[in-house]
């Protein structure tokens, strides 16, 4: 709950979101993560280092892993790995909402910097990847391993919609279909980072075209970027489809019915899987201006046979059905 | 089945398990549903007297039976020097007091509390003999009174349609002192008391009847003697009448202690014996009534309870049993509203040091040491130790902000804040450790966020748990927490939207 946002205006009937379609927390944890995501599946989702492997066997582009700490690493070790790299990403393995993760964009000196220009040294990075390795950042406190990645090198298309930041495309997966997507990019009031709430803009993307349809700042409705005054209408993901169908195909890949995939586009392989999630959180409806509940249970409705359905015809099926404006 | 099926089917199981134990302990225990309610309870002292000769002495008092409206707390003799024991005699309970060697003036306690539990009936005696000893009225000399017995008898039936009726009768006339066939029986048994004479005649009239000693409990009586009632039998029950008014029935706040038999004392080698008795009613809390009744009979849902715990650990518990309620106002406020705490249970732990402490002192306590850890903290983490270490570092500094505390503000006169040592240490290291990630991460505006929704829940629950009413029946009907674990478990099938919710999705709908 945002407190500024609920002084700001008033309360909706609870009935008129239930016949929007609307996706509340409650009705997502029980009717969608119980009902359709085992338990035994989750540490594929949960820990980074899993997902990595997982999706080497089946196949999907990844961000490449340059190093893995399974314990804690000596200072030396660490600055064995990260003393060549000019650009690297230090992450939990099992960190959530987007904590712990450290991201260095160049060298000054002997100082890293970040991506905001602030610098940081060797010994800030260590103290980072020790933190990390305590279990500071996972979920219970629980020891943990370090990760470092490549930095991806983005693609270029976003540069003028996003500020500081990494900007990157969440795509829900409801049993291998996909069902809804958005772009988070990030701004000068969300510090970098691309958690909607900490004010980054969410931009509901049409799943038949990869084109923008809707954006949101702070929960108001927004058609330029606050820094760059890039208007959202030109915005257009290049590459789609191969997009929607990595997407689509991560379903295989963890098992997990009810997924939210976190996807960025590297200049020259294209999407990238970042990480994908067991609890996806519910701003994605926020972003794209619709309810998420209908198309769920246009999807739950189906029969065996549809649900059989391989990638190709997922994808298919979800880029006509769930367009931006299908049927009103 | 399916599994919210299941959840119904399984809390209405529980629910109705907790609910039937509790009024089970309420109706039939006597355990009160609402705090602060009293029962009087009666103290009857009987004291036997009389004057030894120097020999052996041996004195006989017969105690109360068990009487289904009269409850029976407890009993204590006194006896100074006295050889003492309860003897059964024909099923009756008998006190003897016995000495090798007694003169002057003895006095014997024996001391009961009793607890009226109003409604019930007084139960059947099936031992009492109902067989009638016609009085010896041959003699010549007797031939008034015997005349005068048989008017009052023939006028009593002739006004009555049954035995109880007739007794009535009887009794009323016996009582009305213009009668002259009663006053020339009562001139002729001039030593008799009332009950006797009354019982002579019901004998001539061949009903069964006995007499019942017993005391009417009236607060703050000293020297009381017994009273008698009669009870006579109608051919199918015994029916007690009260011998002066004639009303059938045992007077309210009558205490029975002897039911037929026969002397109510019996002293050997001492003269002058008597039995005088006094009576005092006390208000006890209600629960305290129904722990003594139930404790003598060893109710197995009391016996296996918490309460045969040391008072100690019962104090403890009445804590503990504390923490589910807690844990239902943030199950409530989390499913329902959609507050962000920070620690999903830590506010429930606050809450309970807010018992301790009073409500002000610990949010005072709390938000200082928050913020001097916090301060603490953000030296400790440019000094590049590692995590556990750290946080047993900022365990240690709340330890010691907890004594600097203490200490200070004793010496300020402010003894509440003395309570500090309430507060879960561990606890709130952990709290302050994850603030300033959180401070670090998503800025100050955050912690903020975090700190008021944690403490308003802590708040929130710290005011439920202490309800008094909440209290009450948490200590004293820990079944209840089936009822509440039930409701917990439906809460949990909720599926609608959350209050922050409605504010969140506003957009959606325009």
């Amino acid at each position: 709950m945002q407190l500024p946002s609920f002084l700001r205006g008033g309360l909706v009937s609870p009935f008129q979101l239930r016949k929007l379609g609307v996706l509340g927390m409650n009705a997502r944890n029980v009717h969608y993560i119980a009902r359709y995501n085992d338990r035994d599946k989750y540490p594929i989702v949960d820990d980074k280092l899993n997902t990595k492997r997982q999706a080497k066997r089946y196949r999907i582009p990844v961000p490449e892993l340059i190093a893995a700490f399974e314990t804690q690493p000596s200072r030396t070790r660490v600055m064995e790995v990260i003393d060549p790299l000019e650009k690297f990403v230090i992450k939990p393995a099992r960190g959530s909402g987007g904590k712990g993760i450290l991201v260095i964009v160049g060298r000054d000196g002997d100082e890293y910097l970040k991506p905001s220009g602030s610098k940081v040294t060797a010994l800030d990075i260590q103290r980072h990847v020790s933190n990390i390795h305590s279990g500071l950042y996972s979920l219970g406190g629980k020891p943990d391993r370090v990760m470092i990645e490549a930095l991806v090198d983005f693609d270029p298309v976003f540069d003028k919609y996003s500020f500081e930041g990494v900007p990157d495309i969440r795509v829900i997966v409801f049993r291998g279909f996909p069902v809804m997507a958005m772009l988070r990019c990030s701004t000068h009031d969300s510090d970098g980072k691309a958690n909607l709430h900490q004010g980054a803009v969410g931009v509901g993307v049409d799943l038949a075209t990869g084109k923008s349809c809707h954006a949101v700042q702070r929960g108001i409705r927004i058609d330029k970027h606050p820094d760059t005054d890039m208007r959202f209408s030109d915005l257009v993901v290049p590459g789609w489809q191969e997009l929607v169908r990595l997407a689509a195909s991560c379903y295989e890949m963890t098992g997990l019915g009810y997924l939210g995939c976190d996807i960025v586009l590297d200049r020259k392989r294209g999407p990238l899987l970042l990480e994908a999630n067991a609890r996806p959180g519910l701003a994605i409806q926020i972003a794209n201006g619709v309810g998420l509940r209908t198309r769920l249970e246009h999807i739950e409705k189906m029969d065996l046979e549809q649900l059989e359905k391989n990638v190709e015809e997922r994808v298919a099926y979800s880029m006509d059905y769930f367009s931006a404006r299908p049927l009103t | 089945m399916s599994p919210r099926a299941q959840v119904y089917i399984l809390a209405a199981l529980l629910a109705l398990m907790g609910a039937g134990l509790t009024i089970y302990k309420n109706v039939e225990l006597g355990f009160p549903l609402l705090p602060g309610e009293y029962r009087t309870v009666w103290t009857i002292e009987a004291k036997v007297h009389f004057n030894a000769d120097g020999g052996p002495v041996k004195a006989a008092l017969t105690l109360p039976r068990a009487q289904r409206n009269m409850e029976v707390l407890g009993e204590t003799f006194s006896s100074s020097g006295y050889g003492f024991n309860v003897i059964r005699e024909d099923d009756e309970y008998r006190a003897v007091w016995a000495k090798r060697q007694a003169s002057g003036v003895q006095s014997l306690f024996y001391q009961l509390d009793v607890h009226q539990t109003p409604g019930a009936a007084l139960e059947q005696p099936l031992d009492l003999s109902t067989k009638v000893v016609a009085p010896l009225l041959g003699a010549r000399e007797q031939e008034a009174v015997r005349q005068a017995i048989f008017s009052l008898v023939g006028t009593a039936r002739e006004r009555s349609s049954d035995t109880r009726t007739f007794t009535s009768e009887l009794l009323t006339a016996l009582g009305d002192n213009r009668n002259q066939d009663r006053n020339l029986i009562f001139g002729y048994y001039k030593d008799r008391s009332f009950v006797d004479v009354a019982l002579l005649v019901l004998a001539a009239a061949d009903i069964p009847a006995h007499r019942i000693r017993g005391l009417y409990l009236e607060d703050d009586r000293r020297r009381l003697d017994p009273e008698d009632l009669l009870e006579i039998y109608d051919g199918k029950r015994w029916v007690v009448f009260e011998p002066l008014s004639g009303s059938p029935g045992v007077p309210k706040n009558f205490f029975i202690w002897q039911r037929g038999g026969k002397s109510l004392l019996d002293v050997e080698g001492g003269r002058d014996s008597g039995v005088t008795f006094s009576v005092i009613s006390n208000d006890v809390p209600a629960r305290d009534v129904a722990m003594l009744s139930t404790s003598q009979e060893k109710e197995a849902l009391v016996d296996f309870s918490i309460y045969s715990l040391p008072i100690e650990q019962q104090s403890i518990f009445k804590l503990i049993l504390l923490v589910p309620v807690g844990a239902l106002v943030v199950v409530l406020l989390r499913v329902f509203v959609g507050l962000r705490t920070s620690g999903t249970f830590m506010p429930v732990l606050l809450a309970i040091a807010f018992i301790e402490t009073q409500l002000f002192t610990g949010l005072a306590i709390f938000v200082l040491i928050l913020i001097l850890g916090l301060w603490i903290r953000f030296y400790l983490s440019r000094l590049n130790l590692l995590l556990v270490a750290r946080i047993a570092a900022v365990v240690v500094t709340v330890v010691i902000l907890m004594g600097a505390i203490s200490v200070v503000s004793y010496k300020l006169g402010i003894e509440q804040a003395l309570t500090v040592t309430f507060f879960p240490m561990i606890i709130l290291a952990w709290t302050i450790e994850r603030m300033s990630i959180v401070w670090e991460e998503d800025g100050p505006y955050e912690v903020v966020i975090q700190a008021g929704g944690s403490l308003l829940v802590a708040v929130l629950a710290w005011w439920v748990m202490t309800n008094r009413y909440i209290e009450h029946w948490t200590f004293n009907f820990p079944e209840l927490l089936l009822v509440l674990l039930g409701f917990i478990m439906i809460v949990g099938n909720y599926t609608g939207f959350r209050l922050g919710e409605l504010a969140r999705f506003r957009q959606l709908v325009r």
